[in-house]
């Protein structure tokens, strides 16, 4: 029972992946562009929601919206000021810029905040779980991220194939230059996206924060590898496949868990390669072979 | 009707292609002259000047070996902490044989090819961003696996079991291996550029798929550039290792921040040139020197630095000088003079 128990709490885990890949998947597949910051834009996210907590007394469901609303800004800056001037550079630009901003986001939470943990409590809700019986059972708020992944998944979907806005982003990555024909500002669709990523990433940054109790610093440095993992298992460019992607990651992370404390980066990490070694194209997704 | 005739035809002398000048002559005599300076100055000055000058001979390796993947080969890597690292427990493994800690570098290096060259095939199925974090990865796979090894001290590091007893000698010898790492990287990297293979690499980095249809062998390039630059991490991270006698943890040996450094001094000095990153690793060395004391917003300098300069000097520092005046002391293209 116990294997079983880890695979569901796996699976659990598995949606806050994918809540991250989403945003990174989205930024990569209409611009092209590698977001190497991804990880830390998640822990800013997360250190938002905890100091609107903290310092400002927001309820703590409502410092979601506070960090996606200050992070999805941050988006539009980044994109407006730095990511677009990038891209007409060639492809490394992007992907510095990205790395200097995941250098510069956690030294300077260290430096505002320390080193140590910023907690964000859910309370009641953090520990109340679901007794399934046989010694099984699911906490609420783990079955909260999970629907919350699944709802920004599906309403990203729904954005991206139903919507005018959506198909013009489509459109966007398929063929700027046409696009621009079209009389889009390809520009705008860029900030659009940017928009949407940082947002998705903060609050899966703030559900993460609250489901561990707090955040520190540095875990962009690993958060950053969850999320491009998951959208690698997952395949790239396919949105239920990411969420298959944070599943089977979270599940190789918890089974590790449950064989040996010290296992779990390196299960996660292990299968992560398995997949590369034997699906290089993802699970459900198009290739990425070089 | 005119009577159109064919325009007489221009003189005939061939244009004449070359590679460097009197300016390359200069550089290449003043670059032996500072590496005969620089083997001279254990006899000349005070151990803890060389003890400092260590530090730069391992950086400008370092920045070598990056700019050598991703600004010849088109291969940003995030995961040479990896060779890094395996360079520095590799000497433990090699030390505790017996084998003295400078002949082990050498050993170290070549054993760490032997290792890249697999997990080549396992980096190269992705690119771009995805190649950077698999090898990201693929880096911390080894730590994890390092650092269940009780003998090469578990998550606690260890020192080094056999050094050089006599304290200035020992420094001298260390200064030495970093100086012979530093020019085998440097001039290493200038040879591999002017052969064929060199040409073959630009040319991948300017475009795989044209490079490939023209008949360059891509991956086999890409491949030997993947293994001489974790050979060259290695023989660093031996360095890193020997100086401060040992490791003092693996998630130091291991880290990201090695890449982060490689990347900013690549980029500040000038990616896609031989002499950029010996700049840029001069630069990071000074600015580390008087500025690392001011703590983390240092780093946050750094990152910044990175983002103005990958924007507004895209060329870097010594790129945009030899741009303007066509200098180089390490020329790898060819001029035509017509």
């Amino acid at each position: 029972m116990t294997w079983v128990n880890a695979i569901v709490q796996g699976m659990l885990l598995g949606g806050i992946f994918a809540m991250a890949a989403a945003g990174l998947s989205l930024i990569f597949g209409v611009m092209r562009i590698a977001n190497l910051a991804h990880g830390d834009l998640m822990i800013l996210g997360g250190y938002v929601a905890s100091v609107a907590a903290a310092h400002y007394g927001v309820p703590v469901p409502l410092t979601v919206l506070v960090s996606m609303t200050a992070v999805g800004a941050l988006g539009y800056l980044v994109q407006r000021s730095m990511l677009d001037r990038a891209m007409g550079l060639g492809e490394l630009a992007p992907m510095l810029v990205t790395f200097g901003i995941s250098l510069i986001i956690p030294n300077v939470l260290v430096q505002v905040f320390s080193n140590d943990a910023q907690p964000l409590s859910t309370g009641s809700l953090g520990t109340a779980s679901i007794d399934l019986g046989g010694g099984l059972a699911v906490g609420w708020f783990p079955l909260i991220t999970v629907a919350a992944a699944v709802a920004v998944l599906t309403a990203l979907h729904l954005f991206l194939h139903r919507t005018q806005p959506g198909r013009i982003v489509r459109a966007t990555a398929d063929d700027r230059t046409t696009v621009r024909l079209m009389g889009v500002d390809n520009r705008r669709v860029y900030a659009l996206t940017s928009v949407i990523a940082f947002a998705t990433v903060a609050l899966a940054g703030s559900l993460y924060t609250m489901r561990q109790g707090g955040v520190t610093p540095y875990e962009g440095q690993l958060t950053v590898l969850f999320a491009f993992e998951t959208v690698i298992i997952g395949g790239l460019g396919s949105l239920w496949g990411t969420l298959a992607g944070g599943m089977v990651l979270g599940i190789a992370q918890s089974v590790g868990a449950q064989i040996s404390p010290d296992l779990p980066l390196l299960a996660g990490h292990l299968v992560f390669l398995l997949i590369l070694v034997f699906r290089p194209q993802g699970l459900f997704g198009r290739s990425v072979l070089a | 009707m005119t009577v159109q005739t064919a325009p007489a035809p221009e003189a005939t002398a061939l244009p004449a292609v070359h590679r460097g000048g009197r300016a390359t002559a200069l550089g290449l005599t003043g670059t032996a002259v500072v590496l005969l300076a620089m083997a001279a100055l254990p006899y000349l000055v005070a151990s803890d000047v060389t003890a400092q000058l260590v530090k730069l001979c391992y950086l400008v390796a370092l920045a070598s070996m990056w700019n050598l993947l991703t600004g010849y080969a088109g291969m940003m890597s995030m995961g040479q902490q990896a060779f890094i690292g395996l360079g520095a427990y590799l000497l433990f493994v090699v030390n505790d044989h017996g084998l003295n800690v400078y002949m082990g570098t050498l050993v170290v290096s070549a054993l760490v090819a032997l290792v890249a060259w697999p997990m080549s095939y396992l980096a190269f199925r992705l690119r771009g961003g995805y190649f950077a974090v698999g090898t990201w990865v693929i880096a911390e796979v080894v730590r994890l696996i390092v650092v269940r090894f009780d003998s090469l001290g578990a998550a606690s590091g260890r020192s080094l079991s056999d050094v050089t007893a006599d304290p200035v000698l020992r420094r001298a010898y260390t200064y030495w291996l970093a100086l012979v790492v530093m020019a085998a990287a440097v001039l290493g990297t200038y040879a591999v550029l002017r052969s064929r293979l060199g040409l073959a690499l630009q040319a991948i980095r300017d475009d795989d798929t044209a490079a490939g249809s023209l008949g360059v062998n891509v991956t086999r390039g890409k491949r030997i550039i993947y293994v001489t630059a974790a050979a060259g991490c290695a023989a660093a991270g031996a360095v890193i290792c020997v100086n401060s006698l040992g490791v003092a943890s693996p998630n130091q040996i291991f880290g990201v921040q090695y890449s982060a450094l490689m990347v900013f001094m690549v980029v500040i000095g000038g990616i896609g040139t031989v002499e950029g990153p010996v700049v840029g690793a001069v630069a990071y060395f000074l600015l580390d020197k008087y500025f690392a004391q001011s703590g983390v917003w240092y780093l946050v300098v750094v990152g910044a630095a990175a983002i103005v300069v990958s924007l507004y000097l895209p060329r870097g520092l010594w790129g945009t000088l030899a741009h303007r005046t066509g200098f180089a002391v390490f020329p790898v293209r060819h001029t035509v003079r017509l």
